[in-house]
C-alpha cells in the first residue's frame, strides 16, 4: 500500500492505496467523485478525461501515485460556459461521455491557445490559427460518444471558443 | 398545442454536465464490496477442476464463488407469450449452477473483494481445467445448416406473394446478389454495471437496464422471491441501443454475490466483459434478387437471410422486415433462416433486422437502377406502393415520396452526374448515394399517474427508461400541453420499478407508449377537476383544489395491481393484434450521402449527410434530431468500420475493446442535417411514430451506393474498409 496526498478540485485528500490503482479508480472509488467515467479502462474512449495542472489526461492510464502534488480538476470542480453550451447545443444524450468531453474540450482549447498544432493544422509554424470545425473534430477525436452527439459537441465548443 | 414540437433543452442536461448524475456503478453503500468475473476459455464442454487457491489468498478477497459453492439460482423461465418478461433472459444458462460451458466467455467464477483492484487481480488468478466438447462456432461454415425460422403473428419468418422465382427467371432485367454483414456490438459508453443490495429477502438493484419492469420480474423468479420484494432503479443509463434490454450474467451474478457474502456488491463489467457476456448483433448472409421490366417496374423481389442465434438463447433477426413494405413488386418471396451456434446469444441492436436488411435491399435497388440506367430515386418512385405490397393493408402513414422530394431539393441531387467515377474534388473521387429508411412503429401499454398540486405544479410518474432519448423532457412537454400548464411546472419521475409500470425501451416505442398513458391520465384528471369545479365553483385548478380543501388531484392510466397489470396486458395485446390486422405503421425516411474517396488509398470520408424523416409528430425538435443523428452516426460505423471478429476455430471474440472495434469518432462525422416532415400519424398517440431506430436504417446502403458512384466499385460485404476498394 502507498500513502499519498492528492489535490483534487482545490482540496487535499490523504489516501492509502495499492500502487497499481489508477487515478480514475482513486477518484471514483476512494474519493467518491463519480463524475469522471470509466468507459474502457484502457485509454481508448476518453470518458475518464480529467485535467492535471490544466492539461487533459486519460485518468484510467494514470497511476494515482504519480499524481501526488499535481492539481487535479474533475467535472465536479468545473464551472465553465461549455457546460451550458453543451446542454443548449444538445451535445449529449445519455450523458456518460459528457464529463470527459467537457474536460477534454477545456484542455483542448488551452492547447490551441498555446499554439499546439493538430494533424489537420496546415501550417505548423503558424500559431493562433482558426479553430474551425475540422480542427475541433480532429482534436476531440480521443473522446468517443456512442449516442452520436458529435455535431452538438462541436457546436458547443465552437460557440464557447468564439 | 404550444409546447409540443419546441426544441427545448433536455431537462437532465445540467446533472449530466456537472457530474451529478449517478449511473448504476456509482451508488455508495456502507460495506460495499466489489466483484469481478472470470470467463470460460472454451466454447463448449465441462469444467473438470477449478483452481481458486491463489485467488482466495489475494489480500482483500472476501469470496471466490463458483458452481461448487454458489447459492442456488432458480432456472430461467421458459419463454411464453403469456409472460412477456420471460423474453428478458439473455441466455438459458444457470450461472454458477453447473459445470457446463456453453460459450467462450461464460462466467465460471465471481470474485468478491474489498476493492475493485483486488477483485480484478484475484479474478485473473482463477484457473480452470476443462473437458472440451466439439463446438460449432464458425458462422460462414454453418450457412448450409441454417433452417427457416419459425415465425409468430407479429414477426413472421416467411412471406410470399405470387411466384417470385418464376418471375425472376422471366424478367427482362434481373439481378441476383449476395450481401454479408458482420457481427456488431453496441458499445454503449457505460459498460453494464449492477449494484445489488439485500435487506433480508428483499433485493434492490441499481442497474444499467432498458427494461426495468422485466428485470424486476426476472430477478424475482431467479431468486425465488415475490416481485414486490425486488426494486430496480435506473434513472440514468449510459446508452443502451438494445444491449441493455435483456438481462445478462452480470446483473444476476451481482445479486447472487451479494446474497452469498451478505454485503452490498457492485459488479461493473470491464469493456472486455461486455463483449464476453452481453450479446451483440448477429452476422448475416443475405440474398436479394430483383426482376424488373425495362422501364423499371419490379416484377420479382426475393430477399432471404441467414443469421445465427446462440444454442443457449437469442432471437431471430427480422432481416426481411422492410422488404414486406418498401416496394410494389408483383411477386415477392421473403424467408429468414437461422442457425444456432455455440456462441453467446445474439440480441437486439438498434433496428434489429432493418438496420442490416435495408443495407442489402437498398444497395440492390441501387444496383438495379444502374442496370436500368435510371435515377435511383426515380426507380423507387416507380415502385412506391399505394397499399402494403404483401396483403393490401392500408399504410397508416406513408410519406416516402415527400421525403425524397424534399431531400433531393435540399441535397442538390440534380447536380449529381449519374456516371460512376465522374465527379471529383481535387484528388478526391466524389460520390452521392441515397437509400430509404424504414422502421415499424410500435406502441405498448404504459401505466402513468399524473398529479396536479394546488401550487400549480404537475408530477408525472412512470417507470420508463432514460438512456439519452430525452424521455423526461418529451413527456413533460406532452403533459404541459395536455393540462395547459407551463413546461417548467411539470416534473417527471422515471427509472424506478416502484413507479407505475412502463414497457421497456425498445422498438422505438417508448415515447409513444408513455405518451398514450400520459394523455389518458391527463384526460381523467381534467374530467375530475371539471366535476370538482361544478361542485366548488372554482375556475382554475388552484382555486378548485383550495375550495375542495385538497392538496392535489391525481389520475392514473392503467393499474399496477396484479390483476390490473394482467388485464391491462390482455386488453393491450388484443388491441395491438386488431390494429396490426388493419394497419401497417412505420417511421420512414430518405437518407442522402456524399462521400469522398481517395483513389490511391481507398480511404472513404463521408463529407455530407441529409436525412429527411417521417416520424409522425415531432415532440421535441432538438432531442428528436439528436436521436436521428445518433442513428445515422451508428450507421456510419456499420458502413465503414464496425466489425466484431470471432475466431472461427475457438469462438472467442478477438477484438473485445474500443481500441480494436472501431466506432465512429469526432473526425469521422460531418455535419448531419436532419429534416422532419412533421405530420402526425392518425393511429398513434399524439401521432408519434418513434425516432430511436429509423435513423440507422438505410445508412449503410446510402454509403455503399455513394461509394459505388464515386469509385465504380460495389462493396457488398460490410464494413467498406479501404482494402475492399483497392
Amino acid at each position: 500500500m502507498a500513502e499519498i496526498s492528492l489535490r483534487v478540485n482545490g482540496s487535499a485528500h490523504e489516501l492509502d492505496i495499492q500502487p497499481q490503482v489508477s487515478l480514475l479508480d482513486a477518484l471514483r472509488e476512494h474519493l467518491g467523485l463519480t463524475g469522471t467515467k470509466k468507459g474502457c479502462d484502457q485509454g481508448a474512449c476518453g470518458a475518464c478525461t480529467v485535467l492535471a495542472d490544466g492539461e487533459r489526461i486519460n485518468s484510467c492510464l494514470a497511476p494515482a501515485v504519480q499524481y501526488e502534488g499535481r492539481e487535479i480538476t474533475t467535472i465536479e470542480g468545473i464551472g465553465h460556459p461549455l457546460q451550458e453550451a453543451f446542454v443548449h447545443a444538445d451535445g449529449l444524450q445519455c450523458g456518460y461521455c459528457t464529463p470527459g468531453q467537457i474536460c477534454s474540450a477545456i484542455g483542448m482549447l488551452a492547447e490551441h491557445k498555446d499554439g499546439m498544432p493538430s494533424a489537420v493544422t496546415e501550417h505548423l509554424a503558424v500559431t493562433g490559427g482558426e479553430l474551425d470545425d475540422a480542427e475541433i473534430r480532429e482534436r476531440m477525436s480521443g473522446n468517443l460518444c456512442r449516442c452520436g452527439a458529435y455535431n452538438g459537441i462541436v457546436s458547443a465548443i465552437r460557440e464557447v471558443a468564439g | 398545442m404550444t409546447v409540443i414540437g419546441r426544441p427545448l433543452d433536455r431537462v437532465d442536461g445540467r446533472v449530466k454536465t456537472t457530474g451529478a448524475a449517478r449511473f448504476a456503478a456509482e451508488h455508495p453503500y456502507p460495506g460495499l464490496a466489489h466483484a469481478a468475473l472470470v470467463p470460460a476459455t472454451i466454447s463448449r464442454g465441462r469444467i473438470t477442476t477449478l483452481h481458486t487457491g491463489e485467488a482466495s489468498a489475494v489480500p482483500g478477497v472476501i469470496a471466490v464463488l463458483t458452481h461448487l459453492n454458489a447459492p442456488e439460482l432458480k432456472p430461467a423461465p421458459k419463454v411464453t407469450p403469456l409472460r412477456l418478461s420471460s423474453l428478458v433472459s439473455g441466455t438459458s444458462v444457470g450461472y454458477l449452477q453447473t459445470d457446463e460451458v456453453h460459450w467462450d466467455g461464460q462466467p465460471i467464477a465471481v470474485v468478491v473483494a474489498e476493492t475493485s483492484a483486488a477483485a480484478r487481480e484475484a479474478a485473473a488468478l482463477v484457473r480452470a481445467d476443462y473437458a472440451p466438447a466439439p463446438a460449432m462456432v464458425d458462422f460462414a461454415a454453418a450457412e448450409a445448416d441454417a433452417r427457416p425460422q419459425r415465425g409468430n403473428p407479429l414477426m413472421p419468418g416467411e412471406a410470399k406473394k405470387g411466384d417470385a422465382e418464376a418471375a425472376l427467371a422471366a424478367a427482362p432485367v434481373a439481378l441476383d446478389l449476395r450481401y454479408t454483414t458482420p457481427p456488431h456490438h453496441h458499445n454503449a459508453l457505460e459498460p453494464h454495471a449492477t449494484t445489488a443490495v439485500w435487506d433480508g429477502d428483499r433485493l434492490t438493484v441499481h442497474d444499467a437496464t432498458q427494461a426495468i419492469d422485466w428485470f424486476r420480474a426476472h430477478l424475482a423468479v431467479r431468486f425465488g422471491i415475490p416481485a414486490a420484494d425486488v426494486r430496480v432503479l435506473a434513472p440514468f443509463v449510459g446508452g443502451g441501443f438494445g444491449g441493455k434490454v435483456s438481462i445478462w450474467p452480470g446483473t444476476i451474478l451481482a445479486a447472487l454475490a451479494a446474497r452469498a457474502t451478505g454485503r452490498p456488491v457492485r459488479l461493473a463489467l470491464t469493456r472486455e466483459d461486455v463483449y464476453r457476456t452481453v450479446g451483440g448483433r448477429t452476422p448475416s448472409i443475405q440474398r436479394v434478387a430483383l426482376g424488373a421490366t425495362r422501364d423499371g417496374k419490379l416484377t420479382a423481389l426475393v430477399h432471404t437471410s441467414v443469421t445465427r442465434t446462440g444454442r443457449v438463447g437469442g432471437l431471430p433477426e427480422q432481416v426481411t422486415s422492410q422488404s414486406r413494405h418498401l416496394y410494389d413488386a408483383e411477386n415477392i418471396f421473403l424467408r429468414q433462416s437461422i442457425v444456432p451456434l455455440d456462441l453467446l446469444s445474439n440480441t437486439s441492436m438498434r433496428a434489429p433486422g432493418e438496420s442490416i436488411g435495408t443495407f442489402a435491399l437498398e444497395a440492390a435497388i441501387d444496383e438495379l437502377a444502374c442496370e436500368l440506367d435510371l435515377d435511383p430515386i426515380e426507380l423507387r418512385m416507380r415502385n412506391e406502393p399505394a397499399v402494403n405490397p404483401m396483403d393490401g393493408k392500408k399504410f397508416a402513414h406513408r410519406m416516402l415520396r415527400e421525403a425524397y422530394a424534399v431531400g433531393a431539393e435540399r441535397f442538390g441531387w440534380h447536380e449529381r452526374d449519374p456516371r460512376p467515377r465522374s465527379m471529383r474534388d481535387g484528388r478526391w473521387l466524389v460520390g452521392m448515394g441515397v437509400a430509404s429508411a424504414y422502421h415499424p412503429s410500435w406502441r405498448f401499454a404504459a401505466n402513468v399517474t399524473v398529479r396536479l398540486s394546488a401550487d400549480g405544479t404537475v408530477l408525472v410518474r412512470c417507470g420508463f427508461q432514460e438512456m439519452g432519448m430525452g424521455g423526461a423532457t418529451a413527456q413533460a412537454q406532452i403533459a404541459a400541453d395536455a393540462l395547459g400548464v407551463p413546461f417548467e411546472a411539470v416534473r417527471v419521475e422515471y427509472g424506478d420499478s416502484a413507479l407505475p409500470m412502463s414497457p421497456n425501451a425498445g422498438g422505438s416505442a417508448q415515447t409513444a407508449s408513455v405518451a398514450g398513458g400520459v394523455l389518458e391520465a391527463c384526460g381523467r384528471l381534467k374530467r375530475s377537476l371539471a366535476a370538482m369545479a361544478r361542485r366548488t365553483g372554482g375556475d382554475t385548478p388552484e382555486t378548485i383544489l383550495r375550495r375542495a380543501n385538497l392538496p392535489y388531484a391525481e389520475a392514473a392510466a392503467g393499474s399496477d395491481t396484479r390483476f390490473g397489470r394482467i388485464s391491462g396486458q390482455v386488453r393491450f395485446m388484443a388491441n395491438l393484434l386488431r390494429e396490426q390486422r388493419r394497419w401497417v405503421k412505420a417511421a420512414s425516411g430518405a437518407q442522402f450521402c456524399e462521400v469522398r474517396v481517395d483513389p490511391d488509398t481507398g480511404e472513404v470520408r463521408v463529407s455530407r449527410w441529409l436525412g429527411v424523416f417521417d416520424i409522425g409528430t415531432v415532440v421535441n425538435a432538438k432531442t428528436a434530431a439528436s436521436q436521428l443523428r445518433g442513428g445515422i452516426v451508428m450507421g456510419l460505423g456499420m458502413a465503414l468500420s464496425e466489425e466484431t471478429l470471432v475466431d472461427p476455430r475457438t469462438g472467442r471474440i478477438m477484438n473485445a475493446g474500443l481500441a480494436e472495434y472501431h466506432v465512429p469518432v469526432h473526425a469521422d462525422i460531418p455535419p448531419i442535417e436532419v429534416s422532419f416532415l412533421d405530420d402526425p400519424d392518425p393511429t398513434m398517440p399524439l401521432g408519434i411514430l418513434g425516432a430511436g431506430e429509423v435513423g440507422i436504417t438505410g445508412v449503410a446502403a446510402a454509403v455503399a451506393n455513394a461509394v459505388h458512384h464515386a469509385t465504380g466499385t460495389r462493396v457488398r460485404d460490410l464494413p467498406i474498409t479501404l482494402d475492399k476498394l483497392l
